[in-house]
């Protein structure tokens, strides 16, 4: 039927001259803007020789700044993941006043931006602020330490796995857990048994993805960090200030371990994508069936 | 289950302590918050001081360091960053931690020697290989076919230095006669071939894409530079007149007495007055006070008359309300083109 339709209707990149041209533009554009940045970090850290780029990645602040970014995403993650699951149970289970709201709120993280988000905290949590003048007051401190990086970098990455998991869970619908219910299961049984391994895939994309983020963000991080090398200098805030020391290598080797990272997330992502696919389409084949 | 959770929170708390929290094995603790390219002028200077310290009292020293712009460094201060000094390239973002902050007292600038600013800079010129369009002075940069780049007034610092440099000179060699003044400033930007947002991306513009024949900015960024490429493919030219650049510093009354760290913070910035602590800035390209060290390096630093902000625009808020203002006299300048 389709194969009739487009032989009547012919449509642009039909013809092989414009379906090539359209080809080798976006792979040189993939080749330009993705591919070569990438290679030329991996290049530039291996510019001095493996020996230089080990003797940069062992730096005392280096190593630092990376156990403090894996520290700070150690913890973000399983905030986030437990944060997401139950707005998203909340969302797509329930039906009260206000939920539609709340599912345009949970994307405020997307609309603002990192360095405005950071500013905000900053204002509402510094010394000055409406909290933080008040947390001062019994002399505790979140901003320019660790808790605050922790408190930017949740915000940022909290809509991922939330928004992973809201339109599987409205697509997969409630029937399965009435059931559960129905046959008296407790609701944590039903949470563990019957919602969890539907969701599974899905809640370790977003995982993934709050990972990434959590790791690479800059902006927010940037304002509300203080800089302090050694103490709360974050891997992406670490490249910075390698590069403006004309440390080009050190810089650069830095990158490449964001970058490595950013790779790896890929190739998990990916697997996790497939796997997320097959789980759709037999649910879809059931749906039929 | 919780034997697990159990082991995932003593790990987590075991990664706290190792890399949440300073590595504390020194006896006491200072935070120096300073501007963003001077990371490796005070690594150097805090070994050096460390030394000192530890000869002086017997205690050893663990002197942490924060760098970013120092306008963001003095918000950050104001916000609750409690660093027992700072040691900014603006004098305006001092001002501003006694204004906003009320962290520090108004005189802050009398309690140390040359105004609190125990190095200081000046504005001068890279050129290319040879000097082919032969830079001397700030008429040269009018003539025909000389391009510039230098950072924006309006975003950076360094560019405001460089625009009062440019307006020193030519208060100096014209006097009185603002049409005479106004026609030279106007003149030099329409010169400027790009106004980059800051000075590390006006030396980018310079040095990697190769555009402009002069990249105007502080002198001690034009010598690292020039010491950098030392096959000469880049020369230095320091005017004959122009603008004075403070480097203050201070310590932040409020932090020091929690941090307890008073004595120890006022110790920190008077040492940088000592001759060797200033031979230690010369070395990193700055102009100091101390009379032996600059006969030392009188061949590095051209004799250059000097002028400060009072000379050329009365202060500093004044320069801003006057120059740098949305419609002030850059805005009116540029418009005319």
């Amino acid at each position: 039927m389709n194969a009739s339709q487009s032989s009547r209707h012919r449509r642009v990149g039909d013809s092989p001259a414009i379906k090539w041209l359209l080809i080798v533009t976006a792979v040189a554009v993939a080749i330009a803007l993705l591919i070569m940045p990438l290679l030329v970090i991996f290049v530039e850290a291996l510019g001095a020789g493996w020996g230089t780029l080990a003797d940069n990645l062992t730096d005392q602040y280096t190593l630092h700044a990376i156990g403090l970014t894996l520290f700070v995403a150690a913890l973000t993650v399983p905030l986030n993941l437990v944060f997401g699951t139950a707005l998203a149970w909340l969302v797509t289970r329930f039906r009260f006043p206000g939920r539609k709201l709340l599912i345009t709120l949970i994307d405020i993280p997307f609309a603002v931006s990192p360095v405005v988000a950071g500013l905000l905290y900053l204002l509402l949590y510094g010394r000055n602020g409406w909290v933080g003048s008040w947390l001062a007051d019994y002399d505790m401190q979140l901003m320019f330490s660790w808790p605050g990086i922790v408190m930017v970098t949740v915000f940022v990455t909290c809509p991922f796995v939330a928004r992973e998991l809201i339109p599987l869970m409205q697509q997969q619908g409630s029937e399965e857990e009435e059931a559960g219910v129905v046959l008296g299961a407790s609701g944590w049984r039903i949470f563990r048994t019957i919602t969890l391994p539907n969701i599974k895939w899905a809640l370790i994309y977003g995982v993934v993805l709050t990972n990434a983020r959590a790791v690479g963000e800059f902006g927010a991080v940037s304002v509300v960090s203080g800089n302090i090398r050694g103490q709360t200098n974050t891997l992406p805030l670490h490249v910075e200030l390698l590069y403006q020391d004309y440390n080009i290598v050190g810089a650069f080797a830095s990158a490449s371990l964001l970058a490595g990272i950013a790779v790896f997330t890929l190739a998990v992502k990916g697997f996790v994508e497939w796997r997320q696919t097959r789980t759709l389409n037999r649910l879809q084949t059931e749906e039929t069936a | 289950m919780p034997s697990k959770l159990k082991g995932l929170f003593t790990g987590l708390a075991l990664s706290a302590s190792l890399f949440a929290q300073p590595a504390v094995s020194a006896d006491r603790e200072l935070l120096n918050t300073s501007y963003d390219i001077a990371r490796e002028l005070f690594a150097a200077y805090n070994v050096h001081f460390n030394q000192y310290w530890e000869e002086k009292t017997g205690e050893t020293l663990e002197v942490s360091q924060s760098h970013a712009g120092s306008s963001k460094q003095a918000q950050a201060i104001i916000q609750g960053l409690k660093a027992d000094v700072a040691t900014f390239n603006q004098v305006t973002d001092i001002d501003i931690l006694h204004a906003r902050g009320g962290l520090i007292p108004e005189n802050w600038a009398e309690r140390l020697p040359n105004n609190s600013s125990p190095y200081y800079s000046t504005m001068a010129f890279l050129v290319r290989k040879g000097n082919p369009k032969n830079i001397q002075n700030w008429d040269d940069l009018i003539k025909e076919d000389v391009a510039l780049v230098m950072p924006n007034p309006k975003t950076s610092g360094n560019g405001r230095y460089t625009y009062l440099a440019a307006l020193g000179y030519a208060q100096d060699r014209f006097g009185d006669d603002q049409n005479k003044i106004d026609s030279f400033l106007q003149d030099f930007l329409a010169h400027v071939k790009v106004f980059d947002s800051g000075g590390r991306g006006a030396t980018t513009t310079f040095i990697e894409r190769e555009i402009g024949d002069v990249l105007l900015t502080f002198e001690s960024e034009v010598l690292n530079l020039a010491d950098r490429y030392d096959n000469g493919e880049y020369e230095v030219v320091t005017p004959k007149v122009s603008f004075l650049a403070e480097f203050p510093v201070t310590w932040i009354d409020e932090y020091v007495k929690q941090n307890k760290t008073e004595d120890l913070a006022k110790a920190y910035l008077e040492h940088l007055y000592s001759e060797d602590a200033q031979r230690l800035l010369a070395g990193f390209n700055y102009r100091v006070h101390n009379e032996t060290v600059k006969q030392e390096t009188s061949d590095r630093f051209p004799e250059v008359k000097l002028l400060p902000i009072d000379v050329i625009a009365g202060s500093w808020e004044n320069a801003t309300k006057e120059h740098f203002a949305s419609g002030g006299k850059l805005d009116q300048l540029q418009r005319r083109r």
